[in-house]
């Protein structure tokens, strides 16, 4: 049995890793992708051996992932291991944790277990947005770090927040040529955000200095920059071929596009804090659910704790900084160090974590959540796996109780993505049509296995 | 959509694999999903119900357009495995 399972290989994982050892904790990190790094340092060491070169436009603090992978070296770590079930507490056997590795079911006993397994981008479910040549920001960014492609001919990048403005520098610094952004941002973000900005400034300096390098690079990046967007919509036959949006004044354009990249936020990746049955609450600000933490990122269900952007979206230096915490709780829990240890290590994270938390405000003051999901439009795919539109969830709503009888209804929610592109407008949908809060509205039941495996996969595992 | 490589050097070995019976080149470091938008596929499956062409929308485990069958296994997530030589991928019409 090991004292812990890390199951991320983020920032948050990484540095709760090097934490759990130099603690003496024996401990097990399972990551699901290729390589260690999460998503900000994806790919970062063979970046760093192999094309060195593109860490001039990749920039200096995606640089900063090597030297978290490098001081978790000496932990156990699988890389392309799929968690797919997490089994309830027990009192002599801690929790079992079972994963797909190279299509081997295996599993492993955790005295508990870390969940770091980080954000994924707010499905923007706009007309034509399962259209090939349509994807999001952060795919597009996803590529440029694995293996340095982008997309060829007219690109545009459409939506808001800090993601959005980085690829446009990071494309920018790197040559690839924008065709145009279309900012969705209410104007007035700055106005909006000033209150919170003397104390951002103090909590997170080296972010707001980042942020104003990038607005300057911002407005030159693309061929044309539009602000204040409503209305976008992808069309093409079999590809997108247009872009249509309306512009902050009201008037309706189109332009001709090979690539569409869509960003409205980052939201935590639900599935297996709602595996584990955590308690959720909704987080209004953010609009989206996040598991209920104490401030070491203890979550309601017995020994499992929550590090990084998965406990609510707070960026990569917040990740690291609450891994380090929620680690040496995983060891006072076990009794390995006292109380006043675990208060000494913890206060300067802690301190860093209420910094990053007044960046937070500031950024979300500055780019607010989209508000229309709930309100989009009737022919418009909701579930792209089972191809279920916002009509033909509004004909049921009055019927369903929440989600998860939605699904019996509609098969929403029940094809291969297990309602991870779907969940989140679900709830939106429903909550708009049954005039409720998305908090009472709920989410879907997450049951194993988490992601799709074999039978084979399976009993390999009784045998 | 098709992707272009950055023009800037590189120390990745080149790798081979098939893809619907064609050869194409990769580069070690890929996924299977990169490669196939690096060697100008841009649908890569289509959808179960309807047969709509889809191509990957998140690159990151998350939304399972990038469904194929690699070595015999349907329904891999080509955004999560990495390329091999040899490797034999066969894009899903409709079936995953």
């Amino acid at each position: 049995m090991r004292d812990l399972v890390i199951i991320g290989a983020g920032p948050a994982g990484l540095s709760a890793a090097a934490t759990a050892h130099a603690l003496g904790l024996d401990t097990l990190i399972l990551d699901e992708q290729p390589s260690a790094g999460g998503q900000i340092y994806r790919n970062v060491e063979r970046v760093t051996d192999q094309r060195p070169a593109d860490l001039a436009f990749l920039g200096r603090d995606y640089a900063h992932g090597r030297t978290l992978a490098r001081a978790a070296s000496a932990v156990d770590r699988r890389q392309g291991a799929t968690v797919w079930h997490i089994g309830p507490m027990t009192r002599t056997e801690g929790r079992q944790v079972v994963w797909s590795e190279e299509g081997k079911a295996q599993k492993v006993n955790a005295r508990a277990v870390l969940l770091a397994t980080g954000a994924m981008e707010r499905p923007v479910p706009i007309p034509g947005w399962t259209l090939p040549g349509v994807t999001t920001v952060g795919a597009l960014q996803t590529v440029l770090k694995q293996s340095g492609i982008f997309p060829r001919g007219r690109v545009v990048l459409a939506g808001s927040g800090p993601l959005l403005m980085l690829l446009a520098s990071q494309y920018f610094a790197a040559g690839i040529r924008i065709e145009a952004i279309l900012d969705t941002t209410p104007p007035g973000g700055l106005n909006r955000a000033m209150l919170w900005l003397p104390l951002a400034t103090v909590g997170a300096r080296r972010a707001i200095l980042k942020g104003r390098r990038l607005r300057a690079v911002y407005g030159r990046a693309a061929r044309e920059v539009w602000r204040g967007v409503t209305g976008i919509r992808a069309e093409g036959d079999g590809a997108l071929q247009t872009v249509r949006f309306t512009d902050a004044s009201g008037v309706a354009h189109e332009i001709a596009a090979d690539a569409l990249a869509l960003h409205e936020g980052v939201i935590p990746n639900p599935q297996l804090p709602r595996l584990v049955e955590a308690v959720h609450d909704w987080d209004p600000r953010q609009r989206c659910f996040r598991p209920v933490l104490d401030a070491y990122g203890a979550s309601s269900a017995s020994g499992v704790y929550v590090a990084g952007d998965g406990g609510g979206i707070l960026g990569a230096e917040a990740a690291e900084a609450s891994g380090r915490v929620a680690a040496a709780t995983v060891a006072l829990g076990l009794g390995r160090i006292a109380e006043a240890e675990r208060d000494l290590r913890a206060a300067p994270d802690l301190n860093r974590l209420t910094g990053q938390r007044w960046l937070r405000r500031f950024l979300d003051a500055m780019f607010p959540p989209p508000d229309w999901i709930g309100r989009m439009a009737d022919a418009t795919t909701v579930c792209r796996c089972e191809e279920v539109r916002a009509a033909d969830i509004r004909k049921v709503a009055d019927h369903a109780q929440g989600p998860n009888q939605l699904k019996a209804y509609t098969r929403a929610g029940m094809g291969p993505c297990q309602g991870r592109m779907c969940g989140h407008t679900v709830t939106e949908v429903l909550a708009e049509a049954k005039a409720m809060a998305p908090g009472a509205v709920g989410y879907y039941h997450i049951r194993p296995p988490a992601k799709p495996v074999t039978v084979e996969e399976m009993a390999a595992l009784v045998e | 959509m098709t992707f272009a490589r950055l023009a800037g050097p590189t120390k990745a070995a080149a790798v081979t694999l098939t893809v619907d019976g064609q050869r194409i080149a990769a580069r070690d470091g890929d996924t299977v999903a990169a490669a196939l938008l690096a060697a100008g596929r841009q649908a890569i499956r289509r959808s179960a119900v309807t047969g709509e062409p889809r191509a990957p929308y998140c690159q990151m485990g998350v939304c399972f357009e990038c469904l194929v069958e690699i070595d015999g296994v349907a329904d891999r997530q080509a955004c999560l495995v990495p390329v091999r030589n040899g490797m034999v991928v066969a894009t899903q019409q409709g079936e995953g």
